[in-house]
């Protein structure tokens, strides 16, 4: 979706906002709702994808006004609610100060125990498939980017569309997040390592050695 | 006036709550179901405040600039190499190293998101996920690199990586002169986090960056 998520080449955000010794959270309520956020997708409703696309769907304006952690909340909210797992109903009476205690959804499936948090972390989810496809791109291969304003979740960011460039690298096959985020799990294709002029990017003011490189997955490639 | 100000502020709650009363909301609701253990959350934030950050990426780098063989085997396949020293898993399942060289100069960004290599790096400072540098970075990097005190040569060829896929991607900084005779722990002190990203470059000791 052509989103306010989509910042690439955007002006007008100044601050870099640079701090030193930062710390890994700023406030208590990010780490809990970090880890909240961990324990809630190993619940297995929803994908990475899914979830990302559920960060892409805030409201623009809040998006911009909201810190990191706070789109890591929404997106929380938002695909607990719609999964079934909690109402918006019991959500607003608990903030509202009512305490009574909140009963499991039907079918509702088990917690992540703090047994197996450590080998969930440093097993990860790895998105290659090992499954035979062929390749249509070759690296040294000149493509363009497709022209695609999908409504829904696409990794092919806008400034990087209907762009000639070369490909550098196959990556094999990978999960292909805009199928994905719409539902399909184990959608996937072969993902490139596309680079990029930096003045095909943004024009000959750009400095001409500079480069941009992105992996891009097969559909949004077409030969030059 | 007033009627106009109570309606404005209350239509759309609970969203725009305070998030330090949502997230407590939330962790007692989703205990409350058997949702979530809260040991659970005890331990997933153990990890990631005490055992993952800068400091396992300073070690990877730090391991090739003294090891010819460590080197070649991440520059072939990063993960596998990165893994011998137990760094792996969430957001460090496709890694990639970038090597500088007098040629090319690596640079990371997620312009779409904040996708960041945790296991080497651990969780992305705040300006590498807000609106600035995401938007910046891809278009004027040589602009954000005089931020950071780094200014390269026009012949130099700067690569932005924007991670639009489940790569990760962690930059190999060039080894700075004077430090030969310093062993793996000495060389990873020298190494930075900004230097991992691309943002920055290893400074030879005693000419670190002010402040």
């Amino acid at each position: 979706m052509n989103g306010v998520h989509d910042l690439g080449g955007m002006h007008g955000f100044p601050e870099l906002g640079y701090e030193h010794d930062e710390p890994v959270f700023h406030h208590a309520w990010e780490r809990r709702c970090f880890a909240l956020n961990f324990c809630a997708d190993a619940l297995g409703r929803w994908n990475l994808d899914t979830w990302r696309h559920a960060v892409e769907r805030m409201d623009p304006v809040e998006y911009l006004r909201t810190s990191y952690y706070e789109h890591w909340l929404h997106a929380m909210e938002t695909l607990l609610i719609e999964q079934g797992l909690l109402t918006r109903e019991e959500l607003e009476a608990r903030l509202g100060g009512d305490s009574t205690p909140a009963a499991p959804a039907p079918g509702q499936p088990a917690a992540l125990a703090a047994s197996e948090v450590e080998a969930a972390l440093f097993r990860g989810e790895p998105a290659c498939r090992d499954v035979e496809r062929p390749a249509r791109f070759r690296p040294g291969e000149v493509v363009r980017t497709a022209n695609i304003h999908p409504a829904g979740h696409t990794r092919l960011p806008r400034y990087a569309r209907a762009r000639r460039g070369i490909v550098r690298a196959d990556r094999g096959v990978h999960l292909f997040p805009d199928r994905r985020a719409a539902g399909e799990d184990e959608a996937a294709e072969r993902l490139y390592n596309v680079e990029f002029g930096a003045s095909e990017l943004w024009g000959d003011e750009a400095p001409p050695r500079d480069t941009v490189r992105l992996d891009l997955w097969e559909s949004y490639l077409e030969p030059e | 006036m007033a009627d106009d100000h109570h309606h404005h502020h209350h239509h759309d709650a609970p969203r725009l709550a305070d998030p330090e009363l949502r997230v407590r909301a939330l962790e007692s609701l989703l205990t409350e179901k058997g949702l979530v253990d809260p040991a659970a959350l005890d331990a997933i934030i153990d990890v990631y405040e005490t055992r993952i950050g800068p400091h396992n990426g300073a070690r990877v780098v730090a391991r090739a600039w003294a090891d010819p063989e460590f080197r070649r085997r991440l520059l072939r396949n990063a993960t596998a190499a990165i893994a011998e020293l137990g760094f792996e898993g969430s957001q460090g399942e496709h890694m990639t190293v970038l090597e500088n060289t007098p040629e090319v100069h690596n640079m990371v960004v997620c312009t779409l998101c904040s996708c960041y290599p945790w296991p080497t790096l651990g969780l992305p400072p705040v300006w590498y996920k807000a609106p600035s540098y995401r938007s910046r970075a891809v278009a004027d990097p040589r602009g954000v690199l005089a931020e950071f005190g780094v200014r390269l040569p026009d012949d130099v060829e700067v690569r932005v990586w924007d991670s639009s896929a489940e790569m990760r991607y962690l930059v190999l900084p060039a080894r700075p002169p004077g430090t030969d005779g310093m062993d793996e722990a000495a060389l990873a002190g020298l190494v930075t986090r900004d230097a991992m990203i691309g943002v920055d470059i290893v400074r030879a000791p005693g000419t670190e960056r002010d402040g």
